[in-house]
């Protein structure tokens, strides 16, 4: 872990990691929706409708799971003051407001046919709204200050003061009524999705994590190197500024320049 | 070290302030954040006749009664309270008898529900048709009563998650 806060060791591992994600994403997430659109029967009651369920839930899932890892990049940020926990936490917001935004979608045209509607104001919809535009928010915040060392302190408190939404959306469901019906995987007494649907929902599940996992890697990585280029290109400029002025004064005073 | 310790104080405090001024928030606008009434909270908060809200729970089995001009009647209980609705357009393909349902709509004078728009809602149960059938022939699972499977007590599952118990 200790090992990882080392930027320079951290873009090495990555790098050498990155093929090997994005293969085995794309092996799952095949296998995943194989399982899911053509081998897992329709559901009772939603009959094939139920198949969005395999690319909504783990949208959710991710969307949630990003933003907890920026919150913990935050915590470290703040507390021990790691570069490449602030880097990993830009480079996962888009990633997560990417999953957010999926699943807003997908859920969407699933509400369509079963609910009778795109959209209701319920606990559950709405919190995952305000996850959404805490992504854009902190988003813009990073672009909207220029010093990246202040950008990454504001932006860590915001990521920290939004973690507050993330047990919002997960009990939802249980603390208020909604349109949305209650947790079936993790909830207590078990998972209420009989084993044929259930399964591919889990592989989809873990397609996504490694899909994130390939997005925020490379993300990061790609993060790292800017930040190493705007110090260099920042180091350069100093010493371009202190060599010129160094000139000018010294021509201001040579003789030559008297002369 | 000990400014470490002094942030991480900081970030640990300031959380868990935040956490109690959201809860504190939550609860108070807990009312608001409700998205429907369910039979019995009718009954218990008694909203003034003619306001626009939503009522939920389950159709009740039998309780459909469908006329030509496109005009529906059902029953929505909460195993405890019903109430009578009426309604007239297209119901969403969900809409079944012992199946959840939202509707928005106006209290009327003579106590029943006039809905402008209804939505279905359904459960957190997915299994393929077969095993709901076979369920159903065993005699372990009775949807109509909105009773879940190998639940044969407790009431649906949608109905009592105000009172946070039921799983």
């Amino acid at each position: 872990m200790f090992q990882l806060a080392n930027p320079r060791r951290f873009y090495d591992l990555a790098q050498r990691l990155e093929p090997w994600v994005w293969a085995i994403a794309a092996i799952l997430l095949s296998y995943g929706l194989y399982l899911g659109l053509i081998v897992s029967p329709p559901d009772y009651q939603q009959g094939e409708t139920v198949r969005i369920m395999f690319v909504h839930v783990p949208a959710a899932w991710i969307a949630m799971m990003a933003y907890s890892g920026m919150a913990v990049a935050s915590i470290s940020s703040l507390i021990w003051r790691h570069v490449v926990a602030d880097l990993f936490a830009k480079a996962s917001a888009p990633v997560g407001a990417g999953f957010t935004f999926l699943a807003l979608v997908t859920g969407s045209l699933w509400g369509r046919p079963m609910w009778g509607t795109y959209w209701v104001w319920d606990a559950r919809l709405t919190s995952v709204l305000i996850l959404f535009f805490l992504y854009l928010g902190y988003m813009a915040l990073w672009s909207a200050i220029e010093d990246q060392t202040k950008a990454a302190r504001a932006a860590a408190v915001l990521c920290l003061v939004g973690a507050i939404n993330l047990p919002i959306i997960k009990f939802s469901v249980d603390w208020w009524n909604t349109l949305h019906q209650p947790a079936s995987v993790a909830r207590l007494g078990g998972p209420s999705i009989h084993p044929a649907i259930l399964t591919p929902l889990l592989v989809m599940g873990i397609a996504y994590m490694v899909l994130y996992l390939a997005m925020v890697l490379q993300r990061t990585r790609i993060e790292i190197l800017e930040h190493r280029l705007a110090l260099a290109l920042a180091a350069d400029a100093s010493r371009a500024d202190r060599d010129t002025s160094t000139l000018s004064h010294r021509s201001a005073h040579s003789p030559e320049g008297a002369l | 070290m000990r400014r470490r310790t002094q942030r991480l104080w900081f970030v640990v405090g300031g959380l868990s302030v935040l956490s109690v001024a959201a809860a504190l928030v939550l609860s108070a606008m807990s009312d608001n954040l409700v998205f429907f009434y369910s039979p019995t909270d009718l009954i218990k908060k008694a909203p003034p006749v003619g306001r626009m809200l939503r009522i939920g729970g389950l159709v009740e089995a039998g309780s459909v009664r469908r006329s030509d001009d496109g005009s529906v009647a059902f029953v929505v209980t909460d195993t405890n309270k019903t109430l009578a609705v009426s309604y007239h357009g297209l119901l969403p393909d969900l809409f079944r008898e012992g199946q959840g349902v939202v509707a928005q709509g106006r209290l009327q004078p003579d106590g029943t529900f006039a809905a402008a728009e209804v939505l279905a809602r359904h459960d957190e149960n997915y299994m393929p048709p077969e095993v709901a059938k076979a369920l159903k022939d065993q005699g372990m699972w009775h949807p109509e009563d909105g009773k879940k499977p190998g639940q044969q007590t407790a009431p649906a599952a949608m109905l009592d998650r105000p009172s946070g118990g039921g799983q």
